[in-house]
């Protein structure tokens, strides 16, 4: 990756060069977004035979698939992508303290701020390789859901096989409601995320391209 | 190495770059939009009949079958599914089937017999009668449909698996498959047929089986889907040979464990 940037960028001597996005990050998001655009609209064809809120029903247009069997063959499908691309992030973001670096520390106090200058339309987002204290919560609870996600998928999908687990998460219809839930709050991730990044267009180049270099590791400094 | 078009050809001074660096990013960013925008629209055009399309529909099923085999590897033989007090039990039980109650055609279970094939020894028919006489287990479970309900039932019948021995069928056979009255072929693995939650239910929360769920006998296995329970059985048959099921023709997956 970075001999395709050496000719036009060179290094400051001395420092390590790295990207905002690195490729395996991008790789990585991309997957998840063909994983989730499987999970999620194939998820509102299951739901639909048996409504969890009443009168909530998902239209055909939203659905991937016509019908219970074939929604039912794409989120059995897309099962595999969505736990494998899940696990890949986890590992590499532990493994390269990216989880750390971006997500942590996080601070009760600058989420308040961040919230009161977003309520005052002081929206901050010129260092795009900063995250501020929303948007690290935000971060953090879309990655927990999405491995609730799988926690709760595992306990309907063998709650016999796996009946501990069910046990654990109250029962067979409360491990669906939190499987319900689940999707809810991902979905409504999804929303305020696109939005920002259409809104601050830098953000979703970045999350193609790489983004900006970083000029060094902040441990180093 | 392939060199972007929105890159200059000749390296400049790395001083000068810097002075236009957020110029050459703004123009790195509307190729990428512009690309981005084009394959956003090529999937929608591809999306209109993704469904449909018999090759996904192909790929989709040879995923389904592959999970079969992963779920056949998940299933413990020895694990048995949870049970419940007697006080749970929903009485009467939820009414499945692909047409309405209305539409149940009771079986004469004095005429009826149950037709053994395949892969045993003793293909003699089977009456209710001999049924009842085989060792009879009581089982209080969860139903668990594919649409996402569930409820507690009671169930108690012979073991499939005591049956199996009875007729002297080959236990290494790969499937058990089901013929109905109400035409509603099913069929599950050798490893779930010898489930020791396996019955050949006879009786509803210890009355005689009420016709709509599947007078005189149907399949109940606590590890399966409720769509995986043939009701109104008429025939038993072991084999090496896929059966499928009714459902299964349609897209569901065979194995449905739970």
């Amino acid at each position: 990756m970075s001999a395709t940037y050496a000719t036009t960028q060179p290094a400051a001597p001395g420092r390590a060069r790295r990207r905002m996005h690195p490729l395996p990050v991008r790789i990585m998001h991309w997957t998840n977004v063909v994983a989730m655009a499987i999970m999620i609209p194939s998820g509102w064809g299951i739901y639909n035979d048996s409504v969890i809120v009443h009168g909530l029903h998902f239209p055909e247009e939203v659905r991937l698939g016509a019908w219970a069997a074939p929604s039912l063959l794409w989120h059995f499908a897309g099962m595999w992508l969505l736990m494998a691309n899940g696990l890949a992030y986890l590992a590499y973001g532990i493994a390269t303290g990216r989880f750390r670096e971006r997500l942590l520390p996080i601070r009760v106090a600058d989420i308040v701020q961040t919230v009161r200058e977003t309520l005052r339309l002081h929206l901050a987002h010129e260092d795009l390789t900063t995250y501020n204290a929303v948007q690290k919560l935000l971060y953090i609870v879309v990655i927990l859901a999405g491995i609730s996600q799988v926690v709760t998928g595992l306990a309907i999908w063998k709650p016999v096989q796996f009946s501990g687990l069910v046990s654990l998460l109250g029962g067979f219809q409360t491990a669906r409601l939190l499987h319900f839930i689940g999707m809810a709050v991902i979905v409504g991730f999804v929303v305020v995320h696109v939005a920002l990044a259409l809104l601050v267009p830098r953000t979703l180049a970045a999350m193609v391209t790489g983004g900006p270099e970083l000029a060094a590791r902040r441990d180093a400094r | 190495m392939i060199r972007s078009p929105f890159r200059p050809q000749a390296v400049p001074d790395a001083g000068i770059l810097d002075n236009h660096r957020a110029l050459v990013r703004q123009v790195t960013r509307r190729g990428m939009f512009r690309r981005g925008i084009s394959l956003g629209a090529l999937t929608m055009l591809t999306g209109c009949n993704l469904s449909d399309d018999a090759s996904v529909d192909a790929a989709l099923r040879a995923v389904s079958a592959f999970n079969d085999k992963v779920q056949a590897l998940l299933f413990d033989p020895n694990k048995l599914a949870p049970t419940y007090p007697e006080s749970m039990v929903l009485k009467p039980p939820r009414f499945n089937a692909y047409y309405p109650i209305d539409k149940v055609r009771p079986v004469d279970g004095a005429t009826w017999k149950l037709e053994v094939s395949g892969r045993v020894s003793d293909r003699a028919p089977w009456t209710t009668a001999r049924l009842a006489a085989l060792p009879q287990t009581d089982m209080v479970i969860r139903h668990v449909c594919v649409e996402g309900w569930d409820y507690i039932g009671e169930w108690s019948g012979p073991t499939l698996k005591s049956f199996l021995h009875s007729v002297g069928a080959d236990l290494n056979a790969r499937y058990v498959a089901f013929h109905t009255a109400d035409d509603y072929p099913s069929s599950i693995d050798m490893a779930t047929a010898l489930h020791p939650q396996t019955l050949l239910a006879l009786t509803y929360a210890r009355e005689t089986l009420p016709d709509p769920y599947g007078y005189p006998v149907r399949l109940r296995t606590s590890t399966k889907l409720g769509y995986k329970n043939p009701k109104w059985i008429t025939a038993i048959e072991v084999t090496n040979d896929y059966p499928g099921g009714f459902w299964e023709k349609s897209g569901f997956g065979w194995f449905a464990g739970i």
